[in-house]
């Protein structure tokens, strides 16, 4: 019964995503009190379907929850013995369940704009909202009509097929969420951008509305990527943290661009310059977010054959995505050119430093695509079988993100519009000699490899100048004014700036020094024997069997010591799952500020020998540290008061919109 | 200096960068494309020699040895028509077993030994890895194809 629920539920969302996707948009245009009337269905069609999606989400968690096997989806996702929690997250384990989780996004989204978008003339809100009903339509029969996660089995399985044991953990109840509501949320800047077009103005106002919600979505985006990473780091067992597999570029991609888009975005609101690109780079963030929604859930990387099995769903998913981006790229290359480019700006400005980190930002998320598909296109096209692997993305992706790294501390000494090198060069010169200095010394103490210093180089470059920025700016307030209205007075999107940058040199420290000086020995121990890793001595002191809930594990402890201190005791599994009879590797980590110590148990050839990786691993702390300060980064700017000043300013009655240009244009204008 | 001017050095510079990450992914490219064979093409000598590359199918069972380090593993990979014997130090991945599908990464060092860097496990619920599917079916397709053209084969063997 519950599964009809859910079942009919999706159908009457669908109906609703209809009346979303068509009236509101068809009404825009039509200049009559009916066409008022219709743009008027926008808000309450995207809360009605809001409530059906929600409706359909909570029927298949409690399937899940309740172990109804006789759902097929659930028969092939889960098990009587998974801990319940599990359970709930083996609703978004499989692909109709992932399918359903995005689209409870997109209309959670949806709902999120509908409710906060009163400030905003009624013709953008219909626009906004019926693309965002467009894409909700499409997603819901791709549902419906090939993958219904309610579809029934009959007869019911005795018991499940078990979630794969490598989803059994924290991170997937958190990591597919939070990625889907980054991924997702590009809908809402794609919108902005496809209502922009279709109204054929672009202004500043434009920007400033469709900023926060970028932001929001980038900052999730961020926090998803990240806990894949970290959950990758602990869950694989091996203390790789990033594979440049297929799986993570399609979360990779939109990420770049959509760096790039927060960016090209920030020009937009500030000068008004970029118009026409920033609305190309929230069509092309938002399509390789179906991309990436597509490539991990439709099958495709296991191999590209699958589609054959049933080509109903290869063909809904290119035809869609022929349509969106199709569509939208369509639209932009037809009413583009009425928005405008915008703004001019001299050679050197901050216009022209945030053109080159737009470019380059691309330019990497084009070679990771190229180096994604390349390998499905010629398995498709059986012209062999190649792999692109670790190799290519790091010698392409390197080189493109220095001139990033290096041109991300200038970015902000630079004046908008016009800028004097000069100027730049003379209040970045202590900074410059700082990080020559560090380069030196580094060079001359710990000169591991190159890469060492050129990626410490780096970041101390970008913590230096970051530092440095916010010292200027301090100290340019009038006289008089305390330090702590110093502090306050500066708007959060400049924190927001500020944070993310620092992140970025602190994510930077991580990544050289894990890839430049991490240590790893396979070796085998028999129990009681020691070994030596980067100054550790690990014990081999003890070995059981213990059981879980739904596996059981061979337990090894290992004692750590360094000289005479004991550093910890680390207790590293091997488990086996029950229902799917499949292994599992659970390291040990032991973490720490300046280094990581990673043991897992490889594989027993005799009585109380295994085979061990023992890994001492620098710095790791700092990539989910760097992570974690870029996303909160994010939300600072994303929580600027402008964006509610704004709003309220609205709600005062103000009647124009595009009377709210430049907020803080005094703020903008660099200290000097 | 003139708008029109500043618009096309900007655009010559985007141009100057975008043709240097064009270059450098081209590079990168031809260098470090893996490219995948099965054990019936490397015996035919169609695999690099002295480069990386992938091989797979499915590992012979009871070929798995252990070198006393224990930590020195061969196995015997064969696509059901042809086998190669495969030498690798480090820890197998946990879905690694015998008579199931295996993809390593390495060289070949003599014309039917091969030194895996790497034996790679998807880490998701197949197990078999699609490669070593595709190493399998060539297999199977080339055992079909010798018992129905056995005669042409030797035939052509002669003739050359």
């Amino acid at each position: 019964m519950i599964p009809e629920i859910g079942n009919f539920s999706l159908i009457l969302a669908l109906c609703l995503a209809l009346i979303q996707g068509i009236f509101p948009i068809a009404g825009s245009f039509r200049d009559t009190a009916k066409g008022t009337r219709w743009m008027a269905l926008g808000r309450p069609a995207a809360a009605g379907q809001c409530l059906f999606v929600t409706i359909a989400f909570i029927c298949l968690v409690y399937s899940f929850y309740a172990n109804d096997f006789s759902v097929s989806y659930v028969a092939a996702n889960s098990n009587s013995t998974l801990p319940v929690y599990y359970r709930i997250a083996a609703t978004w384990g499989g692909h109709e369940g992932s399918l359903l989780l995005w689209v409870q996004m997109l209309v959670l989204w949806t709902l999120a704009v509908a409710l906060f978008s009163r400030q905003l003339p009624d013709q953008t809100v219909a626009r906004v909202l019926g693309v965002m009903g467009l894409i909700s339509i499409g997603f819901l029969c791709f549902m419906l009509f090939t993958s219904n996660p309610f579809d029934r089995l009959l007869p019911a399985a005795v018991n499940g097929n078990d979630l794969n044991p490598l989803l059994q953990d924290f991170g997937m109840i958190i990591h597919p969420p939070l990625l889907y509501m980054g991924y997702v949320g590009f809908s809402v800047a794609f919108a902005f951008a496809l209502a922009a077009l279709m109204g054929g103005q672009l202004d500043a106002a434009w920007a400033r509305w469709s900023r926060p919600w970028t932001l929001v979505a980038w900052m999730f985006l961020t926090l998803g990527i990240f806990l894949g990473s970290f959950w990758a780091y602990y869950e694989l067992g091996w203390g790789g943290w990033w594979f440049w597999d297929a799986v993570e570029n399609a979360s990779f991609m939109p990420w770049l661009v959509g760096t790039a888009l927060i960016h090209s975005l920030a020009v937009t609101e500030k000068r008004g310059s970029f118009k026409n690109w920033t609305v190309l780079l929230a069509i092309i963030a938002f399509s390789l977010s179906l991309l990436g929604t597509f490539l991990v859930r439709s099958g495709v990387l296991t191999s590209v054959h699958a589609f054959a099995t049933d080509p109903r769903r290869g063909l809904f998913i290119l035809f869609f995505l022929a349509i969106v981006i199709g569509g939208a790229l369509t639209l932009y290359a037809w009413r583009a050119p009425k928005v405008g480019l915008g703004g001019k700006f001299s050679l050197f400005s901050r216009e022209s430093m945030l053109l080159i980190n737009n470019v380059l930002l691309l330019a990497a998320a084009g070679t990771v695509l190229l180096g994604t598909l390349y390998p499905l296109f010629l398995d498709a096209l059986d012209l062999g079988k190649i792999s692109v692997g670790p190799p290519y993305f790091e010698a392409v992706f390197v080189p493109l993100m220095i001139p990033v790294l290096l041109l991300l501390a200038v970015g902000p000494f630079v004046r908008w519009k016009d800028a004097s090198l000069k100027e730049v060069l003379f209040r970045l010169r202590w900074i410059g000699l700082g990080s020559v200095i560090f380069a030196v010394i580094a060079a001359l103490l710990i000169a591991t490899s190159v890469m060492v210093v050129v990626g410490l180089t780096l970041a101390v470059w970008i913590l230096l100048a970051t530092a440095s920025q916010l010292m200027q700016r301090l100290q340019h307030a009038p006289a008089g004014t305390s330090m702590w209205k110093r502090i306050t007075g500066q708007p959060r999107s400049y924190w927001g700036m500020l944070v993310a940058h620092a992140g970025i040199g602190i994510f930077v420290i991580g990544v050289t020094l894990v890839k430049g000086t991490e240590t790893a020995n396979d070796l085998s121990m028999h129990l009681g024997d020691t070994t030596t890793i980067s100054g550790y001595t690990f014990h081999f002191t003890d070995l059981k069997n213990i059981k879980g809930p739904n596996y059981i594990a061979a337990q090894g402890t290992f004692e750590v010591t360094q000289g005479d201190t004991k550093v910890a005791t680390m207790k590293p599994e091997k488990r086996l799952f029950s229902v799917q009879q499949m292994p599992m590797t659970e390291a040990a980590i032991n973490r720490g500020f300046t280094r990581d110590l990673y043991v897992s148990l490889g594989e027993k050839t005799s009585d109380n020998v295994w085979i061990v990786r023992v890994q001492h691993k620098p710095f790791v702390s700092w990539i989910w540290a760097g992570c974690l300060i870029i996303a909160f980064g994010g939300f600072l700017a994303a929580s600027d008061r402008r964006y509610r000043i704004a709003s309220r300013k609205k709600k005062g009655g103000a009647s124009a919109v595009g009377d709210v240009v430049d907020v803080h244009p005094i703020s903008e204008v660099s200290a000097s | 200096m003139k708008t029109r001017y500043k618009r096309l050095i900007l655009i010559a510079v985007g141009l100057a960068l975008l043709g240097i990450a064009a270059a450098l992914v081209l590079t990168a490219f031809k260098k470090n494309l893996v490219f995948f064979f099965t054990p019936t093409q490397i015996l035919a000598g169609e695999a690099p020699k002295g480069t990386n590359f992938r091989m797979g199918g499915m590992v012979l069972a009871g070929s798995l040895k252990r070198q006393p380090d224990g930590v020195t593993v061969s196995f015997i990979v064969t696509d059901t028509s042809k086998n190669i014997q495969v030498n690798y130090r480090g820890i197998l991945p946990d879905l690694f077993k015998e008579g199931k599908g295996v993809v390593a990464e390495g060289k070949l060092v003599s014309p039917d030994l091969f030194v895996a860097e790497q034996v790679l496990a998807k880490h998701d619920e197949n197990y078999m890895p699609p490669d070593a599917a595709y190493a399998l079916k060539k297999g199977k397709e080339a055992n079909k194809l010798i018992g129905a053209t056995m005669d042409t084969e030797s035939n052509q063997k002669s003739a050359k």
